[in-house]
């Protein structure tokens, strides 16, 4: 009877190594994701300066913290996928009525005000990153957003452009069970 | 125009040997024990936008402020460890180029030896089993002993009397 098992051996060898093998070609798995510590953490220690131009308040730990569920995008107006986000964050943050945070990041004052004149302004707050806030966040580019809960704990990460399918999947449910 | 060639693979085979590095001059430390401990420590730290690179070899503006961040906490008094904990905090174990030793690594770190074991352990068996099996079959059991001893007798007795030969057996075609 053992040796009977034995002779199955190399089959549950070759079944183990496939299903990983399957696993690394899935679609759907980025091989270039690079896993989020952030979420269920306190917001980090930071505090930027207004951005010069934009007519909106610079942005600091303490504003994170006031009862309501907000977001945090960083952003950059060389940032190409910042672009193409840009107007599904606008519409959601009409829809939702969700305070939009931005963190402008290693941008130029005058090319940031640019940016938002042509397409429009969805942030009620802005702080000029030179860098070191990213890190702070442990985020790696832009786009990267975050939503905050009334206690000032990140809830949610996500890398890369919002696009709707995400806002749908992952983002509304969230906010909604946030917002109870 | 040879000579010219020469030279020139000469330069880029001195270029190979060279190892790229990142560091730009502005972000070195005056105190040269301390920018070792940041180069060697930066070796150690994954650009976690560049796949399999160190901040201490790659150009993306992450590398450059982790380079900058890593002098910064040396330069406040932080050993490497805290300084690597603070990275660790904000980008996980991934920013980590040498991953940790810990439960969740157990497979990464063992696997091999358990597979290598696994396979030596077959080879052992293998091996024992071949040793352990007769070399020739079990001897004759009483009833194929007694057919033998029959056939051979049959064979005996009308040996001397007619005996075919070669040239009587079947044809062979």
């Amino acid at each position: 009877m053992t040796r009977r098992l034995l002779f199955l051996l190399p089959i549950a060898v070759f079944a183990v190594v496939a299903g990983y093998f399957l696993w690394g070609l899935a679609p759907d798995r980025d091989p270039k994701d690079v896993p989020t510590v952030m979420v269920d953490k306190p917001t980090p220690t930071f505090d930027l300066a207004a951005v010069p131009g934009l007519g909106v308040p610079g942005l600091a730990t303490g504003d994170l913290a006031d009862g309501k569920v907000v977001m945090v995008n960083f952003f950059a107006s060389w940032c190409v996928p910042c672009r193409a986000e840009h107007p599904y964050l606008t519409a959601f943050v009409e829809k939702t009525g969700v305070p939009l945070y931005g963190i402008n990041h290693r941008d130029k004052p005058e090319d940031a005000a640019a940016w938002l004149t042509e397409l429009g302004n969805p942030y009620q707050r802005i702080g000029a990153d030179p860098g070191r806030a990213a890190v702070e966040w442990g985020v790696t580019g832009v786009p990267e957003t975050f939503i905050i809960d009334g206690d000032g704990r990140i809830r949610y990460h996500h890398r890369g452009p919002l696009v709707p399918e995400v806002l749908e999947r992952d983002v509304m449910p969230l906010l909604q069970a946030l917002r109870g | 125009m040879t000579r010219l060639t020469v030279l020139f693979a000469l330069l880029l085979a001195l270029g190979s040997l060279v190892p790229a590095f990142a560091v730009e001059p502005g972000e070195m430390l005056d105190d040269p024990a301390l920018e070792r401990r940041a180069r060697d420590l930066s070796a150690e730290i994954r650009c976690v936008v560049c796949q399999n690179e160190s901040i201490d070899s790659s150009n993306a503006e992450i590398a450059h402020e982790l380079r900058v961040l890593v002098r910064e906490r040396l330069v406040a008094g932080d050993s490497d460890q805290q300084v690597l904990d603070y990275l660790v905090a904000r980008y996980g174990d991934y920013v980590l180029l040498r991953p940790p030793m810990k439960p969740e690594t157990y497979l990464l770190w063992f696997g091999p030896f358990v597979v290598l074991l696994l396979g030596g352990l077959g080879v052992f068996v293998y091996f024992r089993h071949l040793r352990a099996a007769p070399a020739m079959p079990a001897g004759l059991s009483t009833a194929e002993e007694a057919r033998l001893a029959r056939l051979l007798a049959e064979e005996s007795a009308k040996d001397p009397a007619e005996d075919p030969g070669e040239e009587a057996g079947p044809k062979r075609p």
